[in-house]
């Protein structure tokens, strides 16, 4: 079975529903506390929503120094597959795993609602099972979700297919309305949507489970094997 | 070990968006307050160091911004040094 890591910081507070859509998928899911150096053998590590250390300083800031990141980090320069949904996304950007930085959304308001994104590539671990275009309606629960990055980063990951999710109505006022992002390598996926608030009909909506549908299928298809 | 305070400013780098600092622009003109050219909001720290001297202090409060106090994709920061008799 495929083992996926789920990191818990002090201030993690997605990380129940991140572990249940894993779950759900058809992966064992497990919890991985932020003081541990290993991620117990892992085949994915997601790093799910909430507020890290109270996002002191500025949001992922600090989550970045606990020991288990260095593992993730590690876990990801050989090429395995990470997922940071939210304030994940902003401790992979804090981390350097991914280019740019999150900011205070531009009209100030924390935004909590579901939001039109586009799927624009499936060439990620996390979007393989959705067809390219798709439009998916999904939560967004953050304060500080605008997207920014240095001009020549973002002409790389608009040159090179890495946006991996577009905002439709921009709720955060992102360059480029960039909802989420893929490394070169695209194995590091960071994402503000919540797709485990949208992975099950009793939550509203299925359609964020594919994200970790994609992520089952992916590490089946790179062990050769099947699910 | 001479001692030294350092003060820390970070603010938005210009030409980015800064809503807080519109809001506040906001607040002050309800308040009446008028001809406001702009607010930005940033962030102040104070360090207290023990360093050999001024200018390995400012090099040790430069190195700790760079990596970890200020975001390079986002934000600027200056340094002010000042001895502690």
């Amino acid at each position: 079975m495929i083992r996926v890591a789920v990191v818990r910081f002090p201030g993690s507070n997605c990380d129940a529903d991140t572990l249940r859509a894993v779950e759900q998928a058809g992966a064992e899911a497990y919890y991985v506390w932020h003081r541990e150096a290993e991620l117990g053998g892992a085949d994915a590590v997601v790093l799910p929503g909430g507020f890290a250390y109270g996002d002191y300083l500025r949001a992922g800031a600090i989550a970045r120094f606990s020991p288990v990141m260095a593992a993730v980090r590690s876990h990801a320069e050989q090429g395995g597959a990470v997922l940071g949904i939210c304030n994940g996304f902003q401790i992979l950007c804090e981390a350097g795993l991914l280019p740019g930085a999150l900011m205070r959304n531009a009209g100030l308001k924390f935004v909590s609602r579901p939001v039109r994104v586009r799927v624009e590539t499936t060439e990620t671990p996390f979007t393989t099972a959705y067809e390219a275009g798709a439009i998916l309606s999904l939560p967004v629960a953050h304060g500080e979700g605008r997207y920014v990055a240095p001009a020549d980063d973002l002409s790389a990951l608009e040159a090179e297919g890495r946006v991996v999710l577009r905002y439709l109505d921009n709720p955060n006022g992102s360059v480029n309305d960039i909802a989420g992002i893929t490394n070169a390598a695209r194995n590091v996926v960071g994402i503000m949507p919540h797709p485990e608030r949208a992975a099950d009909p009793v939550l509203g909506s299925p359609e964020g489970a594919k994200v970790f549908f994609s992520l089952v299928q992916s590490v089946a298809l790179s062990r050769g094997g099947v699910p | 070990m001479p001692r030294y305070e350092v003060e820390v400013r970070v603010m938005p780098r210009a030409g980015l968006l800064d809503p807080q600092g519109q809001a506040v622009e906001h607040a002050l003109r309800a308040l009446g307050f008028e001809q406001i050219g702009g607010v930005r909001v940033g962030r102040a720290l104070t360090l207290h160091l023990e360093r050999p001297d001024a200018a390995r202090a400012e090099a040790d409060a430069r190195a700790m911004c760079e990596r970890l106090l200020a975001n390079p994709v986002t934000e600027d920061f200056t340094l002010i040094v000042r001895g502690i008799p």
